[in-house]
């Protein structure tokens, strides 16, 4: 258990700045996820947090103890790698237990906590296998086992389901949310699916290019997002931007139609215009705002995808129930709800809304 | 039907370029053990042919009962596991340096070592034995392990680097985040995953210095103190070689080498670090 704080915290390799004035507090017990695209300093991050790297300008406090120059084990922080790293020479109980044998722990508790996690995660046939002896998934999971082995103040996951199939990671996801609610330890969480970041996260940050986009709770970042990267990080399939012109009262999309946007008292800043599949009404063609017609219809059962062409703005993807009538070819007409419309100014930033 | 079955000619092939250099690797050590168990007096006479007409052990006899050989044998091997031993403690240190740790002067580093294997033996021996003698260590077997070391550890140090280099970080990094220092993860994680690394260059440098002959010549002249390829000059006599007692002692000297490796080779398979990492 454990609050942290991050504080103006930099990265630099050489004259490389990998990560600029990352500030973030972390409740104690909160699930906080990183999410971004590959390269953006996520594991950097994690490493940072954990001690493996140091920190070039800010501080990093635990429960507002500095921690800047504390050694990895004095931390007492718990890591999952991308890589899993685990010892080859070790069979899967002593990896799993390896952090007890470390600290001395009386072998008979180890060996009962081994056997619960290799339990837990489904492992309790393959304590006695060498790692190169494993697949993919179970050498995921051993690494997962080996740090909720121990009680620590924290855990840190780098994309630790990045390997599993669909089902396993289903599961385990539910695990590791279990987890989260048995142990009620923080947990920093690193991944690129969309789905873990939402359903785990009790708030998420956006990573850009070293930069931290939005912080803020799954919700907060759907419905808003603070700029065009976030709106169209979050969400899937990605949210439909179109550049428009500013209006007094709306936005006028280049083929001519206005959107009349009364609740947004800048909209004559609006540069782009944003707005979710999900949330595009379809209408009978010649009416809306749009006169798309079908290209792709992906039929996914409960939902149905439709990636249209849009006369005077481009491809448009439209969300709709899993038996909709459009086929690909036709063509039909698309409103935009104005309460849903999402504006951005020239350089992305989100134009607010008056709540 | 298998798509994979190799074709049969590739695979004869394959073998006859195998024992075609096997035959001409292994002939001149063919040619020592045979000439080892051919009496005197058919050395001459039957010199060329594959197999002598009656073989004996006298020479092996001779060899290990009335010469120095013994004296020999156990200097060289004194000399040589002092050296192995000290160079790859070194080299495995230096090694570890090279491969995890940035540092100021690194690169000059590795540029001097690199340098100081460009300059052929015969230019150093001078100054070497001045050192040696100023020291007043001729004629002992430190000042060879000394030798040797020095002249070995630049290169056993980037083998052990490149052992070093081949374990990933990130098994050091989760030992520290499991509660090692860096030293118990070394000990722990990463020495288990180098022992190939060690067999190998403790091998390498085992069979360099039992090998040696230029500075073993130049800095021991006392009997007492040999090491073996000197030993064997003694059976060169102003009038006269004495082949077969040279060829026996030739293949006893072969043991201890082909013990060496016969015991490390089980840590020279390679895949132990498989397994750790994705991919
Ligand atoms: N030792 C290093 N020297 C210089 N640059 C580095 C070093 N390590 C990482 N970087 C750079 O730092 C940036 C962030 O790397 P990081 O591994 O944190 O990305 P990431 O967000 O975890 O990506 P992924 O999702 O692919 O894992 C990358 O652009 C990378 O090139
Ligand atoms: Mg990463």
């Amino acid at each position: 258990m454990a609050r942290m704080e991050l504080r103006g915290v930099v990265k630099r390799y050489g004259t490389v700045e990998v990560l600029r004035d990352i500030n973030l507090d972390i409740a104690d017990g909160e699930f906080i996820v990183l999410v971004g695209p590959s390269g953006c300093g996520k594991s950097t991050l994690l490493r940072m947090i954990a001690g493996l790297e140091p920190i070039t300008e800010g501080d990093f406090l635990i429960d507002g103890a500095r921690m800047n120059d504390m050694r990895p084990r004095d931390r007492d922080i718990a890591m999952v790698f991308q890589s899993y790293a685990l010892y080859p020479h070790m069979d899967v109980a002593r990896n799993m237990g390896f952090s007890m044998e470390i600290r001395r722990d009386p072998v008979e508790e180890k060996q009962s906590r081994v056997a619960q996690a290799a339990e837990t995660l489904g492992l309790s046939a393959l304590t006695d296998r060498l790692p190169k002896a494993l697949s993919g998934g179970q050498r995921q999971r051993v690494a997962m086992g080996r740090a909720i082995i121990r009680d620590p103040k924290a855990f840190l996951f780098d994309e630790p389901l990045s390997n599993l199939d669909a089902a396993l990671r289903v599961e385990m996801r539910l695990e590791i949310a279990r987890m989260h609610h048995r142990l009620s330890a923080t947990m920093i969480y690193v991944t690129h699916d969309q789905v873990e970041a939402l359903t785990l996260a009790d708030r998420i940050v956006v990573l850009n290019d070293g930069d931290i986009q939005q912080i803020g709770s799954p919700m907060d970042l759907y419905e808003r997002p603070a700029n065009r990267f976030v709106a169209q990080f979050i969400g899937s399939p990605t949210m439909n931007v179109v550049p428009v012109e500013g209006r007094d009262n709306g936005v006028q999309l280049r083929n001519g139609a206005v959107v009349s946007l009364p609740n947004v008292p800048d909209a004559k800043e609006a540069a782009s215009l944003g707005v979710r599949p999900e949330h595009l009404e379809l209408v009978a063609d010649g009416q809306g705002d749009l006169v798309a017609s079908a290209d792709v219809v992906e039929r996914l059962g409960s939902d149905t995808n439709i990636y249209a062409q849009v006369e005077g703005v481009g491809e448009i993807v439209v969300r709709n129930h899993g038996n909709t009538l459009v086929r690909s070819g036709e063509r039909f007409g698309l409103r935009i709800p104005p309460e849903q419309a999402h504006v951005f100014s020239s350089d992305g930033t989100a134009i607010l809304r008056r709540s | 039907m298998s798509v994979t079955r190799s074709n049969p000619i590739l695979t004869v092939g394959k073998y006859l370029a195998l024992s075609g250099y096997l035959v001409f690797a292994l002939f001149p050590l063919y040619w020592l053990v045979k000439i080892a168990i051919t009496p005197d007096r058919l050395i001459f006479t039957e010199g060329t042919d594959l197999w002598p007409s009656s073989t004996t052990l006298d020479n092996f006899r001779t060899v290990i009962f009335q010469t120095d050989f013994m004296a020999f044998f156990g200097n060289s091997l004194y000399v040589s596991l002092g050296t192995a031993a000290v160079t790859t403690l070194i080299a495995a240190g230096a090694g570890y340096a090279f491969s995890r740790f940035d540092f100021g002067g690194k690169k000059v580093i590795v540029a001097i070592m690199l340098i100081t294997q460009m300059f052929p033996l015969l230019m150093i021996i001078a100054p070497i034995y001045k050192i040696v003698s100023s020291l007043g260590m001729l004629n002992s077997l430190t000042s060879l392990i000394v030798v040797y070391t020095a002249f070995n550890i630049p290169f056993a140090t980037f083998l052990m680097q490149s052992f070093f280099d081949a374990i990933p970080k990130d098994l050091e990094e989760a030992a520290m985040m499991d509660g090692c220092t860096r030293f118990q993860a070394l000990r722990k994680v990463i020495v288990p995953l180098t022992l190939p690394g060690l067999g190998a260059t403790l091998g390498f440098v085992f069979t360099a210095a039992w090998s040696e002959l230029l500075f073993a010549l130049m800095l021991i002249s006392d009997n007492a103190s040999m090491t073996f390829p000197v030993g064997l000059l003694t059976f060169v006599s102003r009038f006269s070689v004495d082949w077969g007692q040279m060829m026996a002692a030739g293949s006893l000297a072969l043991i201890p080498s082909c013990l060496f490796f016969i015991f490390i080779q089980r840590y020279l398979v390679q895949g132990l670090t498989s397994g750790a990492v994705k991919g």
